[in-house]
């Protein structure tokens, strides 16, 4: 008995040009207690596919061909009120962000309730009892009391928790899962993989899940289906998947996710995927294949793959999968003088007024407390650790966007720099440039590309529009960008170009020092593995140092030569990133890294720490 | 989007093309009224006193034989002339205060814009009497006092808009690199409200118009005898039964061109994505 089939499904734009559809003939079969894990990065369709396995198409679409049968029913032809059937009993969903799902004017244990009146299986007086045993089997505190909290009152993760235990509410027999884990802490995320998996044992209930993390999928599914351009193109049993993957995009997909047991910078996939709406002419991946050849005008069928699964390409590579060597020993890091000092930071958000220093009270708790480092020439120091950890609020105190309390940072040849950019003088600003998480927010949106370049061009250096032409060019150059870029705006922009376009105006003050605040989080992992490659050749050419903050331990001790772990506002450790990760010292350290092998266990082995 | 497809999506509109096209007759009737004008528009004719439209006065003529159709061709000339120079007044002084608080924040902002609601509790009319006393009716008063307090709902919208774009990463990025607060204000902040600033400009245009008119009628804006739509509603207001054609058509073109400045700045805004509830009523 199949819980759910999926045969030829193809959902495309329901207005404007025939183009490329967003899915095209997906094809899923899922018994009960079976799981499945759809990956593939942003605009592969992922998150279409699996709200149409609960038959929601979402606006702007239409179904062009196929079905969803659920349970035996038909569930994107059926009527609505059959739909509204299934959704509850038979399927759920927990979307993609919590914190967006839930009301925020409402209690959560009146969502709950809400949640089991809809489908009326329960009378209304059995509803408590019932909505606090739902809080206790999503493992959140006090049960019994915390219904009464408003989900503004609860951590990320807990909300999270609260929209799984809403998905549960009347035992589903297929739970989706969008992105469950996106935006929460490393080790958070690890608390709710081990959520779900107990409660798919607990309830035996089938799970789709969708991630762009393979790390995720490989710990909560069997079986994992690969998306390119709106096809599944590779669907696997999870072990021979990760070992030897087969379709050419896949492969080159698990090489660009860093690795905590390598420390060395992942591959990248050159290109990017083709544009929505393009006309679909063969295999889609065939302009950033290594393997392409004559076959492949024609779209790829289904083959299986020996050691289990099945995969669409006409030339599968059944190899093992060739990950790049360990990085061993010392990391060549260059420790010359310092350029940036900095000692003894401190940073409290808001000051107490002068009625509260009146009565007495304490000021705020300091946010970053004593930290002190030396960013020596041509360095990559990483920073990292969980949000709230302080490691932003550093970043933007040196580049004096935030007041500090206490500390002195010096930059080598500019003498102490003053806490704010309106106190720095030219030069000051000159030699330390910023470069923020999201390039989407940090480009105006109506300037273009050639304007973006000519601010720092103009403000630095004087320079001439011919100058301005000249110079940008070559720092597109520098980023690997088309000349034509010049003119374009950064919504024409992919998310990976966009970022480096970012970068690239940095570099266009040759600065002395760049911060990168946390700037691949927002990125697809092919595409943070170019950055991260472009970043280090940048650094290495020009001499620049670079304090580079991230939350994820595997990015960084991939990139940085050092690294400081920072844990509550003060560094819990520093040392050389091979040192950092093969013989953690402080507790913290330790369990960050366990979590980031367990995340991306997969290629090898993780290899035991030593006690 | 550029000025030439701005003006393509606005005249996809229906409403689009009626607006631009009041709009453009107005002004056109506005620029050329001087030279086609059949008789003088202050040219009173003791013989021809209320006469009813005919052919040589296809308009009529007023209490004072002066010719109606002369007059209503000519009569919205000064109040537009005064409500362009207002208005450009109102957006430079209101564009700029309002945009530099929001980037400013803080106490600036804060006691800036407790100035700013404490000015708007003023009535203006109460404003214009005093200037109009002070300085005589006419353009010289109008001007200043119409800048000035329709120049205080600009610093709102101009305040709103700008704070959508303070608070974004490219700002950060501009004070993190130095630049002074005027290029961040012209570069970065601008671009992104200038669509807002227009709509909002077209709407202050259609409010001043207005009112220079209802200060005619009052006696306070523009000076007897020039012909003007609001002077003449009033002249004719006590005879308006017997000779109806005396209100009826300063009426018909004053509405006429408040309502085509609406219908394309509201098309405008749609053309341009604007939010036009966002644009608060005259003061």
């Amino acid at each position: 008995m199949r819980l759910l089939s999926v045969a030829g499904l193809t959902l495309a734009r329901a207005a404007g040009p025939v183009g490329r559809p967003v899915v095209v003939d997906a094809g899923v079969v899922l018994g009960p207690a079976q799981t499945l894990g759809i990956a593939g990065e942003s605009g592969c369709g992922k998150s279409t596919l699996l709200l149409a396995l609960m038959g929601i198409v979402k606006p702007g679409l239409r179904v062009a061909a196929g079905q969803v049968w659920l349970d035996g029913t038909d569930i994107l032809s059926a009527p609505a009120e059959d739909q509204r059937r299934l959704r509850g009993p038979v399927v759920a969903l927990v979307p993609q962000s919590a914190a967006l799902s839930l009301t925020p004017t409402m209690r959560i244990g009146a969502q709950l309730a809400e949640a089991l009146a809809v489908h009326g299986r329960l009378a209304p007086a059995a509803r408590p009892a019932r909505v606090q045993d739902l809080l206790a089997r999503v493992r959140l505190p006090d049960p019994a009391r915390i219904g009464h909290r408003y989900p503004h009152e609860l951590s990320g993760g807990q909300m999270q928790r609260v929209a799984i235990a809403m998905a549960l509410a009347c035992k589903p027999r297929l739970l989706l899962l969008d992105e469950p884990t996106s935006g929460l802490d490393a080790s958070t995320q690890s608390g709710i993989l081990d959520l779900l998996d107990t409660l798919r044992r607990e309830t035996g209930m089938a799970m789709v899940c969708v991630s762009h993390d393979i790390g995720v999928l490989a710990r909560l599914t069997a079986r994992i289906a690969v998306m390119y351009a709106g096809r599944i193109v590779e669907d696997r049993p999870v072990g021979a998947f990760l070992r030897h993957p087969a379709h050419p995009y896949a492969r080159a997909l698990l090489a660009s996710v860093p690795r905590i047991a390598a420390l060395v910078l992942p591959l990248s996939i050159p290109g990017r995927p083709p544009a929505p709406g393009s006309v679909e002419q063969g295999c889609a991946f065939v302009p950033r294949c290594v393997r392409s050849g004559a076959d492949c005008v024609t779209v790829p069928a289904f083959r299986d793959v020996a050691s289990g699964g099945r995969v669409a390409c006409h030339a599968p590579d059944e190899g093992p999968l060739i990950l790049p060597a360990a990085r061993t020993g010392a990391t060549g890091a260059v420790r010359g003088d310092g350029v940036l000092i900095v000692r003894d930071l401190m940073v409290r958000y808001g000051k107490a007024g002068p009625l509260a220093r009146l009565v007495g009270r304490p000021a705020p708790p300091a946010v970053v407390d004593g930290v002190s480092f030396t960013l020596a020439k041509g360095e990559i120091l990483g920073r990292v650790g969980e949000s709230g950890s302080g490691k932003s609020t550093i970043l933007r105190a040196v580049a004096g966007l935030w007041p500090r309390s206490a500390g002195v940072v010096t930059l080598a040849g500019s003498g102490e720099l003053a806490a704010q950019t309106v106190q720095r003088d030219r030069r000051a600003l000159q030699r330390v440039q910023v470069v923020f998480q999201n390039p989407d927010a940090s480009l105006n949106p109506r300037q273009s590309v050639r304007e973006i370049l000519a601010q720092p061009l103009r403000l630095y250096f004087n320079a001439t529009p011919a100058e301005v032409e000249r110079q940008g060019r070559d720092l597109l150059a520098d980023v690997r960008l088309d000349p034509s870029y010049l003119d374009g705006r950064p919504g024409q922009l992919s998310g990976g170009e966009r970022q480096r376009v970012a970068l690239a105006r940095a570099f266009a003050a040759r600065p002395d020092v760049i911060l990168c605040d946390e700037v691949t989080s927002a990125l697809d992992v092919s595409v943070q593995a170019s950055v991260l490659s472009l970043i280090r050749a940048l650094c290495r050419t020009r001499g620049t140092a670079c304090l580079f903050v991230a939350h994820d331990l595997a990015v960084v001790a991939a990139l940085c030569d050092r690294v400081a772990v920072l844990h509550m506002g003060r560094i819990a450790e520093e040392g050389p990133a091979t040192l950092i990760c093969t013989a953690p010292r402080h507790a913290y350290t330790r369990s960050l890294i366990e979590i980031a092998q367990r995340n991306a266990a997969f290629g090898e082995d993780p290899e035991p720490l030593p006690s | 989007m550029t000025a030439s497809s701005t003006l393509r999506a606005v005249l996809k509109q229906p409403s689009g093309v009626v607006g631009v096209a009041l709009v453009v007759a107005h002004v056109t009737m506005a620029l050329v009224a001087p030279m086609i004008v059949p008789h003088n528009p202050t040219l009173q004719s003791a013989g021809a006193i209320l006469q009813a439209p005919s052919w040589t006065h296809p308009f009529g003529t007023d209490r004072l034989g002066r010719d109606l159709l002369s007059r209503a061709l000519l009569g919205g000339r000064e109040a537009m002339l005064i409500a362009t120079l207002s208005t450009v007044a109102a957006m430079l002084w209101g564009a700029m205060l309002g945009l530099f608080v929001a980037l400013q924040g803080g106490r600036t902002d804060a006691y800036v814009m407790r100035i700013v609601d404490a000015m708007v509790s003023i009535p203006w009319v109460l404003m214009v009497m005093i200037f109009v006393a002070a300085l005589g009716v006419g353009a010289r008063a109008l001007i200043p006092v119409l800048g000035f307090s329709y120049g205080l709902s600009v610093v709102y919208i101009a305040r709103a808009a700008a704070l959508d774009f303070v608070a974004r990463d490219f700002v950060l990025a501009a004070q993190a690199r130095g630049e002074r607060r005027v290029t961040i204000l012209w570069r970065e902040i601008l671009p992104n409200v200038r669509d807002t600033l227009a709509v909002q400009g077209a709407m202050q245009w259609s409010w001043i118009l207005l009112g220079i008119s209802s200060l005619s009628f009052l006696g306070l804006g523009v000076a007897p005898p020039a012909p003007d739509w609001g002077l003449m509603i009033a002249d004719g207001r006590g005879i308006m039964q017997a000779a109806p054609w005396t209100v009826l058509w300063p009426m018909a073109m004053l509405s006429s061109l408040i309502v085509g400045v609406n219908l394309a700045a509201d098309a405008i805004a749609k053309a341009l994505g604007v939010d036009r509830t966002f644009g608060v009523a005259a003061p």
